[in-house]
C-alpha cells in the first residue's frame, strides 16, 4: 500500500511538466483521428503528400523549412514519392549555388542533396514582406507549440469574427485559438485554394489535416522507425525482465531455504 | 542448497544469459553505426564540370566527395604512349580504352592508391604522375608503373553531360 | 573470504595480480557482503550507475556530430535528429536519461533519508553523494543549454544571472561566466567544455563513494550494524546483481516508454525555437527536477536572500548527519519521524508543483509555507526529534529472533518461510 502511494507520488511529480504546459494554455482544440499515435502509429502517404502540396502552394511562399531537403520526400517513412517524383519536385526549384569559376553566382534547377529552397533570403527580409511580424520556419514547429499537431489543426481552421468590444489593427486577424487571439497571418486555407491529384476534396478542414500530418513528419522524419523499434525494445525487455525474474527466485532460493 | 533440478535450472540461466547478451549487442549497433556516412553525406550528389576552357596538355583538378579529381585533355602522343603499353608490363592490368571511353579525357581521382597523398602532374618517369610521399610513378593513364603503390588510380563513375561539361558521379 | 587471503588460482594470475591487485579488486567486488534484506529501493545505486554510463557513452556520440556554436548548434541537433545513422535515437535517450537519471537519484536520496543511511559510519558517503547531485544538477543544466533553442538561452540567461546577486562583485562574475555582456557564443562553447569534464568527474567520485560505502558496508531496511559475513548476508555476485538487474530491466521498460513514445513530454516545447536574444518565453520553467529549488528562490522576495535560500537547501542536506540527532538509522522503529519523513516528501512534491506555476497569489503563499517548513524539518523537527521520539525496539540482527516483536519486514519473511 505504501510502495503504492509512493508510487503514485513519484507519477504524480512526473506529469508535473505536461500538466503545466496544458494547464497555462486551456484551450480545448478541435480533435481529429491522427494516423501516427499510438504504439503502432504511422504515417498515411496519401496524407503527407497532398500535405506537401498543400505546403509548397500554400504555406512555403511565406514560411520556410530549413531543416528539409527535397531528398527526404522519398525516403522511406515520409510521402515516399518515388525518386523521379522527388527529382522532379526538386528540379521544379531554383537554387542559388557558386561561385562558379568567375565568382559569380548563379542559379541552377535543385538537386535532392539541395535542402528546401526559402521564401526570404534571411530574417530581416521575411519580416519586411510581413508588416514586421515572422513567419516561423516550420521544419520543427509542430515540437516548438505546447498544443503540437491539435494546436496547429486547430489554428488552421480558428478563424472567426472578433467578438464585439475587440478591435483588430490593419493587417491583425482574430482567431479563437492563437494566444492571445490576435494573429499577424490572415486565414491561409479556403476550400478548393489546392486541386488535389488525387480527387479529395480540399476543404479547410481537409487541408488543415493533411498539412498538420506533413509538419508533424517534417518535425520528426523518423517517428515510424521509433514507433517499431520502441515496440520491439519494450517486448525484449519484458521477455528478459521476465527471464531474469525466474533465475532471480531460482538463485534467492538458496538462501531463502537456508532461513 | 536445493539443487534438485540442475538441468532446468542451468537451462534458465544459460537462457537469460543469451537473451541478455542478444540485447547488449543490438544496442551497440547504433553506437558504431552512428559513425558511418550519414544520409546528408551520402545524398552528395554530383558535381558538374565546364571543362571548355581545358587546353590539350592541361589537367584541373576538381574537389568531388571531398577529395581531388584530376581531369586531363590528353595530347595525341600522351593517348599513343597510354595504349601502346603492354599488359605484360603493368603491375594492374587495364586497358587505357576501359580507363578513357573519350580518349582525349582521362578523369580520375587524384589520389595515390599508396597511402592516400595526391600524386604531382607531369611528373615521374612514365610522364604521368609522380607521388611525392613514397614515390610511386604513374603513367599517361594514370596507371602504376613504378613504386609501392599496389593498384591504379581510380577512374569515378562520370559522363558527358554535353560536349563541354561532365558530371562527376 | 576477506581480501587479503584471495589468491587467483592460475599462476599468470597470481604473477598479475602481485603487481596489480585487479583480481584482488574482482574478488572483493563479487564477494561484498550484502545484507540479505535489502529491498528494491536499495536497486537505484545500481541503476544510478547505468544512468551515468549511458549518459556517457550517448553524450560521447552525439558529441561527436554537435557543433558548439551559436550560430550551428540548433542546426547540428536537428542533424543530429533528421541524418545522423540512429542521431533521433540516442539524442532522445540521452535527453530522457537526464530525466531518468534525475528520477533514479531522487528515490535515491530518499531511500537514504527514510533508513537513516546517511548516519554514523557513513557521512563521507552521503557528502559525496550531495556533492554528485550538485555537479548532475550543473551538468543537467549545462547541458540543456547546448541545443540553443529559446528555453536553453534564456534559462541559462536567469541561472548565470543568480550570480549577480553577489554583491559587489556580482556583475563581474557574470561578466566572467559569459564572457561577455550576455549568454552568447563565449558562453556556449565554455559550457560545452564543462559540460563534458562534468560526468568524468562524477565518474571519479562514484568511485570514491562506492569506496567510501564498501569500508563499513550497506545500511539495511532494519538499520542495524551486522556481523560481515555472516547468515545476515549475501554475496553480492550473484544475489545482489541479480536483483539490481531485474530491477534496471523495470526500470529501462519506463526509459523505453519515454524514449519510444512520448520522447518530448519531459521537455518544453519552446526549447524547439532557435534561441532568440530579443524575445523571451511566456514562461520560463526550469526541467522538472530543478523545480523545487526553483520555487525556494522565488518563494524569498530578497534577490540575495533567495539565492542564498536556495543553495541552503541544497547544502543543509550535507549537515543531516549531523542535524538529525537520533541514534537509530530505520524510520521503520521511528514512528514519529516517519510521518515527518512523509510531510517532508509531500513538501517537496508541493515545492515542485508550485515551482512550475506562476510565482502570484496563493502559489507564491503556498511556495513560501513550502520552503519555511522544508528548513523548520531539517533545523527543528529533526534535531528535537532525536531526543523527544520514542522508537520502537531494535532486533539485534536480520534472521535472529526480535526483541519486542516490533513489525518487521525481514521478521515477516522469516516467518513465511517458516511455514513452508
Amino acid at each position: 500500500m505504501k510502495k503504492l502511494f509512493k508510487l503514485i507520488l513519484i507519477l504524480s511529480l512526473f506529469s508535473l511538466n505536461s500538466s503545466q504546459i496544458f494547464a497555462a494554455e486551456k484551450v480545448d482544440y478541435l480533435k481529429t483521428d491522427w494516423s501516427f499515435k499510438g504504439l503502432f502509429g504511422k504515417f498515411d502517404r496519401a496524407t503527407l503528400q497532398r500535405g506537401y502540396q498543400v505546403y509548397t502552394e500554400v504555406c512555403a511562399s511565406c514560411h520556410s523549412m530549413k531543416y528539409l531537403s527535397y531528398r527526404n520526400l522519398s525516403e522511406e517513412g515520409g510521402p515516399e514519392f518515388s525518386e523521379a517524383a522527388a527529382k522532379a519536385i526538386a528540379a521544379s526549384f531554383e537554387v542559388k549555388d557558386g561561385p562558379n569559376a568567375d565568382g559569380e553566382m548563379f542559379t541552377r534547377p535543385g538537386k535532392l542533396s539541395d535542402k528546401f529552397v526559402m521564401p526570404y533570403d534571411n530574417v530581416k527580409a521575411a519580416q519586411a514582406a510581413n508588416g514586421g511580424a515572422y513567419p516561423p520556419d516550420m521544419s520543427v514547429l509542430v515540437k516548438a507549440r505546447g498544443g503540437g499537431v491539435d494546436y496547429i489543426y486547430s489554428l488552421l481552421q480558428g478563424y472567426e469574427d472578433p467578438p464585439s468590444g475587440v478591435t483588430l489593427d490593419d493587417g491583425v486577424y482574430y482567431n479563437k485559438y492563437m494566444y492571445g487571439n490576435k494573429i499577424r497571418m490572415a486565414a491561409p486555407l479556403s476550400d478548393g485554394i489546392v486541386e488535389y491529384g488525387d480527387g479529395t476534396n480540399a476543404s479547410v478542414e481537409q487541408m488543415s489535416k493533411d498539412v498538420t500530418t506533413f509538419l508533424m513528419w517534417a518535425a520528426e522524419p523518423h517517428l515510424e522507425a521509433r514507433h517499431q523499434m520502441g515496440f520491439k525494445a519494450i517486448v525484449y525487455l519484458i521477455i528478459l525482465t521476465i527471464l531474469v525474474y525466474f533465475s532471480m527466485k531460482k538463485i534467492w532460493s538458496r538462501v531463502e531455504s537456508e532461513v | 542448497m536445493s539443487d534438485k533440478k540442475p538441468k532446468r535450472r542451468e537451462f534458465l540461466f544459460t537462457a537469460t544469459t543469451a537473451v541478455g547478451a542478444v540485447g547488449a549487442a543490438a544496442v551497440v549497433w547504433p553506437m558504431v553505426d552512428q559513425m558511418n556516412p550519414d544520409a546528408s553525406v551520402k545524398a552528395l550528389a554530383s558535381t558538374e564540370v565546364d571543362v571548355s576552357s581545358v587546353k590539350p596538355g592541361n589537367t584541373i583538378t576538381v574537389l568531388w566527395r571531398g577529395k581531388p579529381v584530376f581531369i586531363r585533355r590528353r595530347t595525341k602522343e600522351e593517348i599513343e604512349e597510354a595504349r601502346s603499353v603492354k599488359m605484360e608490363e603493368l603491375i594492374h592490368p587495364e586497358k587505357d580504352e576501359d580507363r578513357a571511353k573519350n580518349p582525349e579525357w582521362l578523369v580520375m581521382v587524384g589520389v595515390c592508391t599508396h597511402l592516400g597523398c595526391v600524386p604531382l602532374n607531369d611528373k615521374g618517369d612514365y610522364n604521368g604522375w609522380f607521388c611525392p610521399c613514397h614515390g610511386s610513378h604513374y603513367d599517361t593513364s594514370g596507371r602504376i608503373r613504378k613504386g609501392p603503390a599496389p593498384w591504379n588510380m581510380e577512374v569515378p563513375k562520370y559522363e558527358f553531360v554535353n560536349a563541354n561539361t561532365i558530371k562527376i558521379g | 573470504m576477506s581480501d587479503h587471503d584471495y589468491k587467483p588460482k592460475s599462476k599468470v594470475g597470481q604473477w598479475f595480480n602481485d603487481r596489480l591487485p585487479l583480481l584482488t579488486l574482482a574478488n572483493h567486488l563479487t564477494d561484498y557482503p550484502t545484507p540479505k534484506n535489502l529491498n528494491y529501493w536499495w536497486t537505484f545505486g545500481g541503476i544510478l550507475t547505468f544512468c551515468l554510463i549511458t549518459q556517457i557513452i550517448t553524450g560521447l556520440t552525439l558529441a561527436m556530430h554537435y557543433i558548439a556554436h551559436a550560430d550551428m548548434a540548433f542546426e547540428s541537433v536537428e542533424h543530429i535528429m533528421r541524418d545522423v545513422n540512429y542521431g533521433w535515437l540516442i539524442r532522445y535517450i540521452h535527453a530522457n536519461g537526464a530525466s531518468m537519471f534525475f528520477l533514479a537519484v531522487y528515490i535515491h536520496i530518499f531511500r537514504s533519508l527514510f533508513y537513516g543511511s546517511y548516519k554514523s559510519p557513513r557521512e563521507i558517503i552521503w557528502i559525496l553523494g550531495i556533492v554528485i547531485y550538485l555537479l548532475m544538477m550543473a551538468a543537467a543544466f549545462m547541458g540543456y543549454v547546448l541545443p540553443w533553442g529559446q528555453m536553453s538561452f534564456w534559462g541559462a540567461t536567469v541561472i548565470t544571472n543568480l550570480f549577480s546577486a553577489i554583491p559587489l562583485v556580482g556583475e563581474g562574475i557574470v561578466t566572467w561566466l559569459w564572457g561577455g555582456y550576455s549568454v552568447d557564443n563565449p558562453t556556449l562553447t565554455r559550457f560545452f567544455t564543462l559540460h563534458y569534464l562534468i560526468p568524468f568527474l562524477i565518474l571519479g567520485l562514484v568511485v570514491l563513494h562506492i569506496w567510501a560505502l564498501h569500508v563499513p558496508g550497506n545500511n539495511n531496511p532494519v538499520g542495524i550494524d551486522i556481523k560481515k559475513p555472516s547468515k545476515d548476508t549475501v554475496p553480492f555476485h550473484p544475489y545482489i546483481v541479480i536483483k539490481d538487474g531485474f530491477a534496471l530491466l523495470m526500470f529501462m521498460i519506463v526509459f523505453a516508454f519515454f524514449v519510444f513514445y512520448t520522447p518530448n513530454i519531459l521537455g518544453h516545447a519552446d526549447n524547439y525555437i532557435e534561441a532568440n536574444p530579443m524575445v523571451t518565453p511566456a514562461h520560463i520553467v526550469p526541467e522538472w527536477y530543478l523545480l523545487p529549488f526553483y520555487a525556494i528562490l522565488r518563494s524569498v522576495p530578497d534577490k540575495l536572500l533567495g539565492v542564498v535560500a536556495m543553495l541552503s537547501a541544497i547544502l543543509i542536506l550535507a549537515a543531516l548527519p549531523w542535524l538529525d540527532t537520533s541514534k537509530i538509522r530505520s524510520a521503520v522503529f521511528r514512528p514519529l519521524y516517519k510521518q515527518f519523513y512523509w510531510i517532508l516528501v509531500a513538501d517537496v512534491l508541493i515545492l515542485g508543483y508550485v515551482g512550475a506555476m506562476p510565482a502570484e497569489g496563493l502559489y507564491l503563499l503556498i511556495a513560501r509555507v513550502a520552503t519555511a517548513y522544508y528548513f523548520l524539518h531539517f533545523l527543528v523537527i529533526l534535531p528535537v526529534l532525536g531526543f523527544k521520539e520514542r522508537t520502537l525496539p531494535v532486533p539485534l540482527s536480520i534472521t535472529e529472533p526480535i526483541l519486542g516483536g516490533s513489525p518487521n519486514l525481514a521478521a515477516a519473511r522469516h516467518r513465511e518461510s517458516k511455514i513452508k
